[in-house]
């Protein structure tokens, strides 16, 4: 079980990924399964700084349509190359997070959350009616494709499924580092309570920052590589629906741990694509769900999972403590 | 070591706490006691930087410390402690213990993503920091036990022992002894006598008067956010002020 | 002058309808110590509710807009009871999801029996009325006019009766009130009524001049968050304070800068204020 839990199963998850595309029926899955690695990216942001920083961002789907725009204009209106515009669609996020940041992430919890609502409901606004530059209602069309970097060619679906696979475990490598390490403790104390953390001397500030700008960061190179494979945008991609998406993904998968956003982004996005004729009553499903969730399964499969685990290594460490205790006190009346 | 200039602190039209002034000696183990209201919590709350004074000054080791945020106020090695305890449940006691160590470490994210020599260590000297307090506290055999499962006594503990891993020069308990039985209580007072003898100043907020008649060097009483009275243990049980303080709060109660 | 006070008396209306909406969400964050993102919901279910009664079972304007304040304020209830009530002390982003998963379910339940499009709610009070030289519209005048009688009969409700002093005792200080002997269940429950009852008088009062459809709560709760941010959470004349500085901004500012960005403007002056001041205008002290 331990070992399905850690590197094991993470190898495991790999090796399945890499050979799904041999057991697809058809193109068109392996182009859902690397949209669905996209939203993974983009959900493993968000379950940073809601996760395990816990401040609930209401306008994480805004900063994936800043990421896509970014590289959607910058390569249709202006002729940049993909892979800078690629580049530029994770820092434009970033930057853009920073501003964020330092303006809302002063406010307590709850403001931070209106605030954040109302930050996303801007760059909808700003999408949709800034004509001259983000094209409007009409959106952005014909994004080119990932282009080839030397010798590697990302034409075809089956090669920027492998692209994406790619990312996604970079992305997730990187999330590893952060949350093992001591910087990852520091969120996960901010977000078990402010004030203990600040009697610890952390830095509330600059932590919550730090931790939104990766989000954002994430959040924008998600939506460039959304731009490049879908090919189109329009504003609604910054709806605060695609939000509420990536927290049901988060909260399914489990919030605040290494793989829910994978499990919960993959499972829902299948389960509702079988579903897909009870399309206009995905949200009267979606709904309760959460409610029920958060009820009741708050920790998430994999929160879920991880706990059992400790549980029964504290029971182990627990037992082998008395096992060795009582192996002396035989040792003693034995001698 | 901690010296407070007459502190005021209003919160709208409510004075929470009206100048008071104080000195709290190095290696000493000084209390604060009153009725319920009196405004102890908000007196720690002020010193350790979470609210800020409305008038007065503080001044630790020297340094006025009065303006400074509590994340800073504690870099400087001011501690406290919660009279809830904050600890995060779903992770072990160990857990819980090693982040207290972070606020002497340098380490960013570049560090974390280049796994820096500067990382490794100071993860390392987190770790061992985490283990040296777990053991000062008494608790190693249950380093691994889920915060959710141990007992009052022993949570007040961790959160003595996470006060300790952030290598303060003064700690301030907040009800140290809160929800404990007398016989743990006894003992919690034995290890804040070791954290003097191993060089710490304390300073705390005790409802038990047995324990704080036994413990503490000097006393504080505050009533109403004011100081009514300050002395030796003896001096303060025969004082006519404090005993009406304490006498007439219950009658109000009644 | 005319338009002038044209402009006045749309920013009294689009004040007094925010400020109600925001009324009932402040006592509600007085209550749970989160926003509840469902109110916006509740509002929208207040029109289609009135609509139904109306058209479906031809009951006048007034009957209907009474029973869609009953059956929101049943609605609010029931959230409370099944869903925020088992969370009372879980860490407060799990009511904020809970909320968020109750707005969801409402939006898609009515959009399934109702579809997305934009409908007209009728209304007795189409006319004008002329007064003093100037013209206005009877709906606005009913707006302003039915929110100032709701604003003043709450605030008696809330100051005379044992029940309104209650809600206030808990708003302000929950574990005071608890060693009062204040029964929580019964306080609560009053106060989702009582909110959720606000919002759809304030939907069916404002529905006539604007219209009906499923996403219509979501720019009215998002000015009511912002409202009573800006007016202090729990405050309850901040909300009404704050109700009028929004609805006013919004009429002069569609009106002298642009209509095409007048949405923004409110949450735009939300940003200007919180980056000042992160307390918002009118908090108190210490929460």
């Amino acid at each position: 079980m331990k070992f399905l839990l850690g590197k094991g199963g993470a190898l495991l998850c790999l090796v399945l990924a890499i050979l799904f595309p041999l057991v697809a029926s058809n193109e068109y899955h392996i182009y859902l399964m690397s949209l669905a690695f996209i939203w993974v990216i983009a959900t493993a942001g968000l379950n940073l700084i809601t996760g395990y920083t816990g401040q609930l961002n209401l306008a994480h789907a805004g900063f994936v349509a800043i990421g896509a725009y970014t590289l959607g204009l910058l390569t249709v209106d202006y002729g940049f190359n993909f892979w800078l515009a690629f580049l530029l669609s994770g820092l434009v996020s970033g930057l853009i997070g920073l501003l964020v940041g330092i303006v809302s992430l002063r406010l307590k919890e709850h403001y931070f959350a209106i605030f954040t609502l109302c930050v996303g409901f801007i760059i909808w606004q700003l999408l949709e009616k800034w004509e001259g530059l983000t094209h409007g209602v009409h959106g952005v069309i014909g994004i080119p494709g990932p282009g080839a970097i030397g010798p590697l060619s990302f034409e075809s679906g089956l090669a920027q499924y492998y692209l994406v696979l790619a990312l996604m475990v970079l992305a997730l490598w990187l999330m590893h580092r952060v949350v093992t390490s001591l910087l990852g403790r520091t969120f996960i104390a901010i977000r078990n309570s402010e004030e203990l953390a600040e009697a610890l001397g952390i830095n509330l500030m600059r932590n919550k920052i730090l931790a939104f700008v990766l989000s954002t960061v994430m959040a924008g190179f998600a939506g460039g590589l959304y731009a490049g494979s879908v090919r189109f945008l329009d504003p609604n991609l910054s709806s605060v629906t695609h939000t509420f998406d990536m927290i049901t993904y988060a909260l399914v998968g489990g919030l605040g741990t290494l793989f829910g956003p994978v499990i919960g982004t993959l499972i829902v996005t299948w389960v509702s694509q079988y579903l897909q004729f009870l399309q206009d009553y995905r949200m009267i499903v979606f709904g309760p769900l959460l409610v029920l969730l958060v009820i009741f399964f708050p920790r998430g499969i994999m929160g879920h999972m991880q706990q059992r685990l400790a549980q029964r290594a504290a029971q182990q460490a627990e037992a082998a403590r008395r096992g060795s205790a009582n192996a002396a006190q035989e040792a003693e009346t034995n001698a | 070591m901690l010296k407070i200039e007459n502190m005021t602190k209003r919160f709208g039209g409510l004075t929470a706490v009206n100048n008071v002034s104080a000195e709290f000696e190095q290696g000493k183990i000084s209390a604060i006691i009153g009725p319920n209201g009196a405004g102890k919590t908000t007196f720690f709350n002020l010193v350790a930087g979470t609210h800020k004074p409305t008038s007065g000054r503080i001044l630790f080791k020297g340094t006025d410390i009065t303006n400074l945020s509590a994340d800073q106020i504690a870099r400087l090695g001011v501690a406290r402690t919660f009279q809830t305890t904050h600890l995060f449940e779903q992770a072990s006691v160990f857990d819980n213990l090693i982040v207290g160590h972070r606020l002497r470490t340098r380490s960013g994210f570049w560090d974390v993503v280049f796994n820096s020599r500067r990382l490794r260590e100071e993860e390392r000297a987190c770790r061992e920091k985490a283990e040296e307090v777990l053991e000062f506290v008494g608790l190693s055999h249950i380093a691994h036990r889920m915060i959710a499962d141990i007992s009052q006594e022993e949570r007040k503990r961790v959160a003595f022992a996470l006060a300790m891993a952030t290598e303060p020069s003064i700690v301030l308990l907040d009800e140290p002894a809160g929800g404990v039985n007398p016989e743990e209580t006894v003992g919690l007072a034995e290890l804040i006598k070791k954290m003097v003898k191993h060089g710490l100043t304390v300073c705390l907020i005790e409802h038990k008067m047995d324990m704080i008649m036994n413990l503490a060097d000097t006393i504080m009483v505050l009533d109403h956010g004011e100081k009514i009275a300050e002395g030796t243990p003896a001096e303060i049980r025969s004082n006519p002020k404090v005993i009406e303080a304490y006498l007439g709060s219950e009658h109000a109660a009644a | 002058m005319n338009l002038f006070f044209q402009q006045i008396l749309n920013g009294l209306t689009l004040g007094s309808v925010y400020g109600l909406v925001a009324l009932g969400l402040t006592l509600v964050y007085g209550i749970l110590h989160v926003p509840n993102f469902s109110h916006g919901a509740l509002y929208m279910v207040g029109a289609y509710a009135s609509l139904t009664l109306m058209t479906s079972l031809g009951l006048n304007y007034w009957v209907a807009m009474l029973g869609a304040g009953v059956v929101v304020a049943i609605l609010s209830v029931l959230s409370e009871r099944l869903v925020f009530h088992p969370l009372r002390d879980a860490p407060p982003i799990h009511d904020k999801i809970a909320a968020i998963g109750i707005l969801l379910f409402l939006e898609a339940g009515i959009q399934a029996l109702y579809g997305a499009d934009f409908v007209r709610l009728p209304s007795p009070f189409t006319g004008v009325v002329e007064f003093a030289g100037l013209t206005m519209s009877s709906q606005r005048l009913l707006i302003v006019v039915g929110a100032f009688v709701l604003m003043v009969a709450l605030h008696l409700f809330l100051k005379k009766t044992t029940t309104g002093s209650t809600i206030i005792a808990m708003a302000q200080n929950r574990e005071g009130a608890f060693l009062m002997g204040i029964d929580a269940n019964k306080v609560s429950m009053m106060t989702f009524a009582i909110a959720g009852a606000l919002a759809a008088v304030a939907a069916t009062l404002y529905a006539p001049i604007n219209l009906v459809y499923p996403a219509m709560g979501h720019l009215v709760i998002m000015k009511a968050f912002v409202i009573i941010v800006l007016g202090g959470m729990g405050s309850i004349p901040g909300a009404i304070i704050g109700g009028m500085i929004i609805g006013f901004a919004e009429s002069f500012g569609a009106f002298y800068i642009s209509t095409n960005y007048q949405d923004i403007l409110s949450f735009a002056l939300l940003v200007v204020i919180l980056s000042i001041r992160p307390e918002g205008l009118f908090t108190k002290g210490v929460r």
